[in-house]
């Protein structure tokens, strides 16, 4: 494994900080869903949802580098996990929004209603 | 596998018994699952995301559809349950590395009580979510379900929800639930709702004070819009069938499909939660025969530990989607 075999307890429970910190700024947010951030729209998204979706992405950042373990692992190992992931999860998320976006169009304003 | 203890040396690239990227084989085809694994939740999340834009004027609100919090009843309180049931997950994750941590360091029985926190956690986050799915599958103020499919849920002028047995007429009525037993065909039929369209539309009529709510977000407020009393009234004409609760083909909160996709990627989540207690479990039993003792590496109880905080941040992802988005 490389690494060695002190204890990273203090460590841990930073980490377990950090993330709670995230989590409870979220809940905060979704509560009280603050008016200038909430009637927002930035890239077809409100304000508050792409804080949302950092605030996730940094906390899956996280998880899988100090929970995970990914800090220990060589360079080659961590690429070849998060390279493919990005990159298809983006590619898929966007073609398929970019879809979703047209068809919402067509429905509203074409004479099509329902046909699925 | 032969016992693989080799840090790999120059010139015997091909020679065997090297490990690729310093990691052990089973620790590699963990990573190898968890990877497919991420794309297939990806895969549904993103599906997700194309139903909801694709309906992005008449999604159901995450914040009216669960507001139930244990031991509160009447009491209105979104996000505050799924933020504990977060809570719950991450800590067992923290605990899981404090099993790993210890294995590190041969620590036997701190393994053991690690991974014994690890599993309550996640057995109590199991049993949240299956309350959770209670709650939603058995709803609350019930709706009535228009001919073009479209969900009309009743509201007072003060825009407070009013439940169907609040004001529905009572009309007596010949329409008994059928059974296997009653039929020819030994056929049954799904559980009748409480009460009828009739009951609804008539209660409706003689309460004036009641209006319907439709599925449309109204982008200036972004709240549901409610319509007038006229046009409620004319709504009511289409009424088909009265929804109560949700499955997979009947949803009071608005979209069908917002109950398929929460049934479906909740469930499999929970299936993973679920089999990820098992192997919590398996893992635990073997920490406390003293087999990995023996064996000299805890590297098994990292390798759960993988899976579990996968699970985890399967969870981060759904957790912002379904109820922060």
């Amino acid at each position: 494994m490389g690494h060695s075999h002190e204890s990273n307890v203090g460590r841990i429970w930073k980490v377990f900080g950090f993330l709670s910190l995230i989590t409870i700024v979220e809940v905060a947010l979704g509560i009280v869903k603050p008016h200038g951030l909430h009637f927002t729209n930035f890239l077809g998204m409100n304000l508050l949802n792409w804080i949302f979706i950092i605030l996730t992405v940094v906390k899956a950042y996280g998880i899988m580098w100090a929970f995970m373990h990914l800090e220990g692992e060589t360079s080659t190992l961590r690429w070849s996990i998060v390279a493919p992931l990005v990159f298809l999860i983006l590619y898929l998320v966007f073609i398929l929004l970019v879809e979703a976006d047209y068809i919402f169009e067509v429905f509203k304003n074409s004479t099509i209603k329902w046909n699925f | 596998m032969a016992t693989t203890v080799t840090s790999s040396t120059e010139g015997k690239t091909w020679g065997g018994g090297n490990e690729p990227m310093n990691a052990s084989y089973g620790k590699l085809m963990m990573w190898f699952f968890i990877v497919s694994d991420a794309l297939t939740f990806s895969g549904f999340l993103a599906a997700y995301g194309f139903s909801r834009f694709k309906f992005i004027e008449t999604w159901p609100l995450a914040d009216e559809v669960f507001t139930h919090f244990p031991f509160m009843h009447g009491v209105s309180a979104p996000m505050y349950y799924v933020a504990l049931m977060t809570f719950i997950l991450i800590f067992s994750s923290v605990t899981m590395v404090l099993a790993v941590d210890a294995g590190h360091q041969m620590k036997k029985t701190k393994v053991a009580v690690y991974m014994l926190l690890t599993i309550v956690g996640g057995l109590i986050f199991v049993g949240s979510q299956a309350w959770e799915w209670k709650n939603f599958i058995k709803g609350e103020y019930g709706a009535i379900e228009s001919k073009g499919g479209s969900i009309l849920q009743f509201v007072d002028t003060h825009g407070k929800r009013v439940a169907l047995h609040e004001f529905a007429a009572d009309i007596p009525q010949e329409r008994v639930q059928h059974t296997r037993s009653n039929g020819i065909w030994f056929t049954e039929e799904p559980a009748l709702p409480s009460v009828s369209v009739a009951e609804v539309v008539e209660g409706f009529k003689s309460h004036p004070d009641l209006l319907v709510r439709t599925e449309v977000i109204n982008p200036e407020t972004k709240q549901k819009v409610v319509l007038s009393r006229e046009e409620s009234l004319k709504r009511l004409e289409g009424a088909k069938t009265v929804v109560e609760g949700a499955n997979l083909h009947q949803n009071e909160y608005g979209s069908k499909l917002f109950a398929d996709f929460f049934f479906f990627i909740t469930g499999f989540h929970g299936f993973h939660v679920f089999s990820g207690v098992i192997f919590n479990i398996i893992i635990f039993f073997n920490v406390i025969l003293g087999t990995y003792e023996r064996r000299g590496s805890y590297e098994m109880v990292e390798k759960v530990g993988l899976y579990w905080h996968f699970v985890d941040l399967v969870w981060v992802f759904v957790f912002t989607f379904f109820y922060l988005v």
